[in-house]
């Protein structure tokens, strides 16, 4: 614990990842304005005592809507990320249990939509399937799958091939036992690990599709669309865009510096001199 | 002769590995039986396949590797069985303890837990029992405070105390067969010593068979009855260890013992103070470029020009004594 404090990405990371989290939870109970009240009289104000921020071209409260934004970027990443960890974590260990053809075929499907760029898929499934907040989720959530396979089937394939599982194997345990007791608390840092990064890339790609139009649907906030909306503005009032950039930026930031603190945090190698 | 069923009865046991190379014959017609109470060591150099006859033995073969002929626990024929009865079988009939004990814990259970597991596994105790009967395990392997010290982790313990832990393991449900492949390898001389005394008090205590694998010629002298010397995959030579230390009949055995360092006046009668130690000269021919005769003959210093093409065949020597030389033939 103490090791993990003398950590700088670990404690930078932390750091903003709770800043991220305690937005969101912060706009379940309280925002400054509501972010669905409109005032176009008081469009484009600047920043000021009652509205922190200014307010944006319909008058709504830029602070609010960034609160609120948070919240949708946690709800898509937290959603994305349990899709692809649930569904590709366990193909991953099916795949590394069972080898042979059922490992070949796994991995060949994951080979397959790794082919495809991640946000063109995602693009191509909202036009299919109807832009929004639903979809784009679970676009997102389904190009984690072959990320999340991969990276588990090669670490459970690392574990498999210790003394430990040998000697679990010569106690009787079946592949499966082995599997669920001895290999995923072995690989669960390296999931976490994964897990962080995927959150990260799940936001960016949520504020994408929502800057594009496809994601989170007005009138509900999105970090993207607000930069979307700020585009038309650059000249007029910049700082608009500003705004939910760098609120895109620092989660991202905090998430991969959370993620490579973990990594180091985590890895037994580096814990555990032998 | 309680019972004339052996516990474990191997017939021409072999084992076919299929590499991207090739195929390759890593054991080729191991013979062995063992009954309750009975010690066999294997000995020979590395990559002479005493290993991966072991695992033969306990069903763990690397998968997709074929094996063939006989092999009968408590008369069962085991080759062909379902991965389901194997399991049913390892950790509690047979128990195997490995040659690395600091990786053969799992670093992320406590290691009571790992000894309790295979009571819970294959005896149904409940956590509360299992407990109480790993503890009585571990104090019994010589864990000091063995109630408390259930519940620490494996890197907590030294590599004594982790391979005592690990016998632990292989004995929980109290096996018939007790398979050891190399266990001292990995630990210091005085270490080592203890950990065999444990074993072979474990041994006579239980009324266990014990395959015993070691390239250690010493270890075999101290713990075992019958010996099988192993080369290239092949048992070369088999008996009681007294007969087979005392006639050394194969080139190989002769090899073996001769490459001991020996201290004191006796070492090298004959010779100036500072004699070399002899080596058998060469490698142990790759597995998959045997020759098709005695599989020693390339490094063998009584080679015939037979020996190469010809596989010599198993003389008889003793009551349970035999070797494959073809110089055993004339004198013999």
């Amino acid at each position: 614990m103490r090791r993990a404090l003398r950590h700088p990405s670990f404690v930078i990371g932390g750091v903003l990842t709770l800043l991220l989290l305690g937005a969101a939870a912060m706009s379940l109970v309280w925002t400054p304005w509501s972010p669905y009240e409109m005032n176009l009289p008081g469009k484009l104000q600047p920043p000021s005592a009652s509205h922190w921020l200014g307010t944006d071209p319909f008058g709504r409260d830029v602070a609010s809507l960034l609160l609120v934004g948070a919240r949708n970027s946690i709800l898509v990443g937290v959603i994305a990320v349990g899709i692809g960890l649930g569904i590709g974590g366990a193909l991953g260990l099916l795949a590394a249990a069972r080898r042979g053809w059922v490992e070949e075929l796994i991995m060949r499907l994951a080979d397959f939509t790794f082919a495809f760029p991640a946000i063109l898929s995602a693009i191509m499934m909202t036009a299919v399937f109807g832009a929004g907040i639903v979809n784009s989720i679970i676009a997102i959530g389904i190009f984690n799958i072959p990320t999340f396979a991969r990276v588990t089937r090669a670490s459970a394939n690392a574990i498999g091939s210790r003394d430990f599982i040998l000697a679990a194997r010569a106690c009787g345990k079946g592949p499966w036992r082995i599997t669920i007791e001895h290999v995923l608390p072995n690989i669960a840092s390296v999931l976490i690990v994964q897990a962080t990064i995927q959150f990260a890339i799940a936001i960016l790609a949520e504020a994408a599709l929502s800057y594009l139009g496809l994601g989170t649907q007005p009138p509900q906030p999105s970090w993207g669309r607000m930069l979307s909306e700020a585009q038309t503005l650059l000249f007029q009032s910049p700082m608009l865009a500003v705004y939910p950039g760098v609120a895109i930026a620092l989660a991202v930031l905090g998430l991969n510096l959370l993620g490579d603190g973990l990594r180091d945090l985590l890895d037994p190698r580096l814990t555990r001199k032998r | 002769m309680r019972n004339t069923t052996p516990l474990l009865e191997a017939t021409d046991l072999r084992l076919r590995l299929h590499t991207h190379a090739g195929t390759v014959d890593a054991v080729r017609g191991v013979n062995l039986s063992l009954r309750r109470g009975e010690t066999l060591g294997l000995v020979g150099e590395s990559g002479c396949g005493k290993s991966l006859t072991a695992m033969t033995l306990m069903g763990l073969h690397p998968e997709g590797a074929t094996v063939s002929g006989s092999l009968r626990f408590h008369g069962e024929e085991m080759i062909g069985q379902s991965e389901a009865r194997w399991c049913a079988l390892r950790g509690d009939r047979i128990g195997m303890v490995f040659q690395e004990p600091m990786s053969a814990l799992n670093p992320v259970h406590t290691v009571g837990h790992q000894v309790a597991e295979p009571l819970r596994l294959h005896r149904g105790l409940t956590a509360a029992a299992a407990r109480k009967e790993a503890v009585a395990l571990l104090d019994r392997v010589g864990i000091a405070d063995a109630a408390r010290r259930f519940d620490a982790w494996p890197h907590q313990f030294s590599g004594g105390q982790r391979q005592r832990i690990t016998i632990a393991m292989a004995l929980a449900c109290s096996p018939d067969l007790l398979i050891a492949d190399e266990p001292t390898t990995a630990l210091d001389v005085t270490i080592a010593g203890q950990i065999l005394q444990l074993i072979r008090d474990l041994v006579r205590e239980r009324d266990m068979g014990l395959i015993l694998i070691s390239h250690d010629l010493g270890v075999i002298a101290q713990n075992v009855s019958h010996m099988m010397v192993m080369y290239g995959g092949m048992v070369v030579e088999s008996g009681p260890t007294r007969e087979v230390f005392s006639r050394r009949a194969h080139p190989y055995t002769q090899g073996l013992f001769g490459s001991r360092p020996q201290l004191g006046p006796q070492a090298h009668p004959g010779s100036g103070a500072r004699a070399r130690l002899a080596a058998i000269p060469g490698n142990v021919p790759e597995l998959r470029n045997m020759p098709a005769g005695c599989p020693f003959a390339d490094r063998c210093v009584v080679s015939l020009p037979a020996c190469q093409d010809e596989m010599p065949p198993l003389i008889q020597l003793g009551q349970d004594h035999c070797a494959r030389c073809v110089l055993l033939e004339s004198a013999g």
